[in-house]
């Protein structure tokens, strides 16, 4: 397998993979402007590559915070969020896309962050649970999972959260066999399941501004 | 997960030269199947390219019908309101599938491109002529419960997972293609193939092929569509057996009618036999009852799934009274 990869810059136009990296590097080194100097590489290339062990440089927003990061392509957005940015409140349960523990909100919709990889999510807004307090003030629907006890354990719980918070903005939290719908990709193994129904519903109803 | 290099291009002619490259490439649009079988190294690729900036996602109105962007979220089509009022099949189906966070990452092409969900293709330790031709079927005289009853052979009888090509084959969608040659449209019917001696390759799509929209024709069949999934638990699994019904009635007669299943082949199934039976009949249960007792003409069961030669004629049955009500 070839290290080098020949971009069709490099066989066209002249900006060639190298530079592009040297100038990543560049920003991250002195941290000058380092949008502005992404941006130009993006716009003299029609292609960002990075090689086999290659890291290649990502922008992105958690909770409201820039983060200006070199990735290897294999890194998961919830390993990065968990290993690298060291917001271990998203949690890996599965690691495959069936429980639902890892689930954030990219620019407001939820996914499954173990599923994700980081360099997919250039330029998004990430909101993981440590996001959803404002300072000492709990989230409404943070408030309500204590105030139904809807948790046991407590492993699934920020992603339930996250979902929950994503289910009422979608506004499939209409009725409980909707939330059950709607919330049926976050599995819970304590049980808790009534109580977090409960607890949308209740938040749903509350009418707040999520 | 194995490493990777990793390839993000801007346009659809950029992505076209990339994977003629490296022919070994694998296109990323939401990873959610992708990821997860190269965690667990059922597949390894010595390339990613990363396809979610091509202009690929835009659902409109044609002159015949809809043209929907290969890179639309399965969410994104789900709740669009052409779709909710001129294909709500097609809605039904997307909603009966994975959980809400699989339908914002998850593509219309992707969906397409899924692999089975068989076990035996999973475990690395285990054969799999799919994931290792040659190396047998660990599900014939295995564990086989969630398996086909159509069109499977005697290398491989895994069944295709996905709800949303149930639905698209009922709806006589067309899949369009593009490569460095020009562009191609390929009939839903026949974008998948069924396993033969190469259950390796799972559809038509020829080497250096981009997905780049699904089209759909215009139908009468907004007043009687339903999409039904049954599965072990209420949402969030793959089918045992569904059931996708369009119909067109008019004075209590069935003018058209479309049916296809999931579960239960290498490719989402259409059952035109039950369709021909249905047309021009009155739109009464005994009618239903006639029409789905020739369903699984030609079907066979392998042991633990032996249960869906009875379960797929009570669905259709309960998917057309649905529909048709």
């Amino acid at each position: 397998m070839s290290k080098t990869l020949p971009t069709s810059d490099e066989q066209g136009k002249g900006a060639s993979r190298r530079d592009f990296l040297k100038w990543s590097g560049a920003a991250v080194a002195v941290s000058l402007t380092p949008s502005v100097v992404t941006r130009a590489a993006g716009e003299r290339a029609d292609e960002t590559i990075a090689g086999f062990f290659e890291k290649m440089p990502l922008k992105l927003e958690v909770n409201g915070k820039l983060h200006q990061l070199q990735v290897e392509p294999r890194t998961t957005l919830l390993d990065l969020l968990r290993e690298q940015i060291g917001l271990t409140g998203t949690k890996k349960g599965c690691d495959q896309g069936q429980c639902g523990a890892c689930t954030v909100h990219v620019n407001g919709r939820r996914i499954n962050s173990c599923l994700s990889l980081a360099v997919m999510n250039e330029g998004q807004k990430i909101t993981t649970i440590e996001g959803l307090a404002k300072g000492d003030e709990l989230h409404p629907l943070q408030e309500a999972f204590i105030k139904h006890d809807a948790f046991q354990c407590g492993y699934c719980t920020p992603g339930q959260i996250m979902s929950g918070v994503a289910c009422i903005n979608e506004g499939h939290a209409g009725s409980a066999d909707e939330i059950r719908e709607f919330m049926s990709g976050n599995l819970c193994r304590c049980g808790a399941y009534p109580h977090i129904v409960d607890a949308i519903l209740e938040t749903k109803k509350g009418g707040n501004n999520l | 997960m194995i490493n990777f290099d990793y390839l993000r291009t801007a346009s659809v002619n950029a992505t076209l030269d990339a994977i003629k490259r490296e022919p070994r490439a694998a296109f990323i649009a939401g990873g959610t199947n992708l990821v997860d079988l190269m965690k667990r190294g059922v597949t390894s690729p010595p390339r990613l390219i990363d396809i979610n900036n091509l202009p690929l996602k835009n659902i409109e109105r044609t002159s015949s019908g809809i043209s929907i962007g290969a890179l639309a979220t399965n969410s994104a089509v789900a709740i669009n309101e052409m779709i909710r009022s001129d294909f709500p099949l097609l809605s039904q189906a997307l909603h009966a599938g994975a959980s809400p966070q699989l339908r914002n990452m998850a593509t219309v092409g992707g969906n397409m491109l899924q692999r089975t969900r068989c076990t035996y293709f999973y475990d690395t330790t285990m054969p799999c002529n799919k994931r290792q031709a040659g190396s047998g079927c660990g599900a014939l005289g295995g564990y086989n419960r969630m398996h086909a009853i159509f069109g499977a052979s005697d290398k491989c009888i895994a069944v295709h997972p996905s709800d949303m090509c149930v639905a698209l084959v009922a709806l006589n969608a067309t899949a369009v293609v593009r490569s460095n040659k020009g562009e191609r449209r390929i009939p839903f019917g026949d974008f998948h193939r069924l396993p033969g001696d190469t259950p390796q390759t799972d559809n038509q799509l020829k080497a250096g092929e981009l997905i780049t929209a699904v089209e759909i024709p215009s139908n009468k069949f907004q007043q009687h569509s339903f999409y039904l999934k049954i599965r072990d638990r209420s949402s969030y699994a793959f089918a045992l057996v569904s059931v996708a019904v369009a119909l067109s009635i008019e004075n209590n007669r069935i003018s058209d009618a479309r049916i296809a299943a999931g579960g239960v082949a290498h490719k989402p199934w259409r059952l035109l036999n039950v369709e021909k039976a249905l047309t021009g009949q009155p739109a009464s249960v005994e009618t239903f009852q006639k029409a789905a007792s020739i369903a699984t003409q030609g079907a066979k069961g392998y042991g633990q799934n032996n249960f869906k030669l009875k379960l797929l004629p009570q669905a259709i049955i309960q998917a057309l009274e649905t529909a048709s009500s």
